[in-house]
């Protein structure tokens, strides 16, 4: 009996740390979907939830520079986000396939050079890619963003794909191979309709990830008719500051929201995605 | 001719063995673009005084030199960059296992807690989330409205340079999501037999974790450890955003530094130097942990990378 008291006892800590961790993280998430819907004066105010609930921030918030409207860096966040994810998950599954499923001359140090571009400082390389970039009249455009992920699309999902691939048995390549199949074929045919975990996860990740990319598109695009929505927001702020707080913080969660959407509707993913090859932060 | 017919089978040969060069070929190309080239390029530059308006010009050691003996502003980046990493880094790791090891246990609804605490860290890089922290931390934003039911304050968090790094530490912090789920999943793995053998033995849960849990989840710790370390000397956004490396270049960061010389001023061939630098800061970081960690790591399988 007393044991099972303590036991009850241990649960309800348990929920109580649980809980009072999850408010503490959560609040500044949970202030940020109230606040936008308060006026200007109020959102200085300790209380939390508003007491006129209005909706004049996204009204106005959605109206941007004046000149561009969110519609056009929404518009603008997915030309750049979805031809990267796209690319990326063809390219990276083709690479890892390479690394995963055969022998090749140099294998051992393409493998290492891979593992090693994963911890390699981006900082030490961007002065020259945007020099680079300048001199091939990729700047203003999202080139930059893409045309990288058609080449490999990066250690990390390479690395990832590879995983994955490790899990499906060589049996099945194999009686392919047996049938006529071509190395191409099976990786199209075979491996890739069961990768489809994979796949999900990178294509999930990528699209966060450049999604929340700011630095890029802070260096290379230059006109604001060609912002993604990270930009947009920093102008938004630098126009409005001290303003209208109100505006900004609704165009912020607009801004996250289909990240938000995606997140809870495949969160399976996410959390196996990290798990799985772990890397990140 | 039948030399030339050998040579031709041969050549059939290697490339039926190598099936495997074709398909990581685009990496191949990607890698040698984007990474090997400017990588070395940076390194040429860091010697010249290009500033994209002239021809770059060989200076020799002169970048350097004027960084380490000239430059008012390194001294002092360096250091900020320095207490921002050992701030976050350590606090970090810290709640991220703290975190994993409530939520490994077996309780009903530990997928929904798992699920809200992972989701500051799918906004958290994102400006968004820095505006709303710039907001909140306002002298007479909400933070301060909730101190002030404690009788703290009002602190000027982001206008101090006292406190201004903290609150960008604390952003940081607040995005432990992704080690965490490393950490969960390492836990994951611990054999229960080990810890019913110990609590056979008389063994406590403090004994348990710092005897059985913390060694078996070394391997993910390292991991977790150089990964952060790396970003955190990088740290940019949420000091551009934020603070814009102020109040007094209190946040003025590397991240922030490097940025500056390089995209305001244009002096490419100085940056390229400072980028230099934090790359060999970086490397020197990563090599000391990696050396420790024979010390401490424990790998299953004996360590075979």
């Amino acid at each position: 009996m007393t044991i099972q008291r303590r036991k009850l006892k241990n649960k309800a800590i348990n929920y109580i740390i649980l809980m009072a961790v999850a408010v503490i993280m959560l609040y500044p998430l949970i202030w940020m979907v109230f606040a936008s819907f308060k006026n200007n004066q109020e959102i200085f105010q300790a209380a939390l939830i508003p007491s006129k609930w209005t909706l004049s921030g996204y009204i106005n918030g959605w109206k941007g520079s004046g000149q561009y409207t969110y519609a056009t860096f929404f518009k603008n966040t997915f030309l750049m986000v979805l031809p990267m994810v796209l690319f990326t998950v063809i390219s990276a599954s083709f690479v890892a396939f390479g690394f995963a499923r055969f022998q090749f001359w140099g294998k051992k140090v393409f493998f290492a050079i891979m593992m090693a571009c994963m911890m390699l400082p981006n900082a030490v390389m961007i002065i020259p890619r945007y020099i680079m970039f300048k001199d091939m009249g990729w700047l203003n455009s999202y080139l930059p963003f893409i045309i990288p992920c058609i080449f490999g699309g990066g250690s990390f999902f390479i690395f990832m794909f590879m995983q994955f691939f490790r899990g499906i048995p060589r049996e099945l390549d194999e009686s392919a191979y047996v049938d006529g199949c071509s190395a191409f074929m099976v990786y199209l045919r075979i491996v890739m309709p069961l990768a489809k975990p994979a796949v999900f996860s990178a294509m999930i990740f990528q699209f966060m990830w450049s999604w929340n990319d700011f630095f890029g598109p802070l260096l290379y695009i230059n006109s604001v008719g060609k912002y993604p929505l990270a930009l947009g927001l920093r102008m938004s702020m630098d126009v409005n500051m001290s303003v209208s707080w109100n505006n900004i913080l609704a165009m912020a969660i607009v801004s996250v929201l289909p990240l938000i959407v995606l997140f809870f509707t495949a969160q399976k993913y996410f959390v196996e995605g990290v798990a799985a090859t772990g890397i990140k932060g | 001719m039948e030399t030339n017919i050998k040579r031709r089978k041969a050549i059939i040969n290697w490339i039926n063995k190598n099936k495997g060069l074709f398909f990581i070929l685009p990496w191949i190309i990607g890698v040698a673009w984007f990474q090997f080239y400017p990588f070395a390029k940076s390194f040429i530059y860091s010697f010249t005084n290009y500033t994209l308006l002239n021809q770059p010009k060989f200076v020799g050691l002169t970048n350097y030199i004027r960084l380490f003996t000239q430059d008012m502003e390194f001294w002092p980046s360096l250091r900020v960059t320095g207490i921002y990493a050992l701030v976050v880094v350590p606090f970090k790791l810290a709640f991220a296992l703290l975190i994993a090891l409530i939520l490994n246990m077996k309780i009903k609804g530990i997928g929904l807690f798992r699920t809200l605490y992972y989701l500051p860290s799918i906004l958290g890089g994102s400006v968004a989330i820095a505006v709303v922290w710039k907001i909140l931390f306002m002298r007479d934003g909400a933070i301060n409205g909730l101190l002030a039911y404690v009788g703290i304050g009002p602190i000027d968090w982001i206008g101090d340079p006292k406190t201004a790094l903290l609150t960008i530490c604390i952003l940081s912090i607040w995005q432990f999501g992704s080690s965490m789920v490393l950490f969960l999943a390492a836990l994951k793995q611990v054999p229960q037999s080990l810890y019913e053998a110990a609590i056979i033995d008389g063994a406590g849960k403090l004994q348990c974790f710092f005897k059985i849990t913390l060694p078996m989840i070394t391997s993910i710790l390292f991991f977790n450890l150089i990964m952060q370390m790396i970003n955190a000397l990088q740290e940019f956004t949420s000091a551009f955003i934020i603070t814009g490396g102020g109040p007094m270049k209190s946040t003025y960061v590397l991240g922030m530094k490097l940025y500056t010389d390089a995209f305001k001023y244009y002096k490419m061939g100085y940056a390229s130097a400072l980028s230099w630098i934090m790359f060999f800061i970086i490397i020197c970081m990563t090599l000391l942990v990696f050396r420790s960690s024979s010390a401490w790591v424990y790998y299953e399988d004996g360590g075979d990378f």
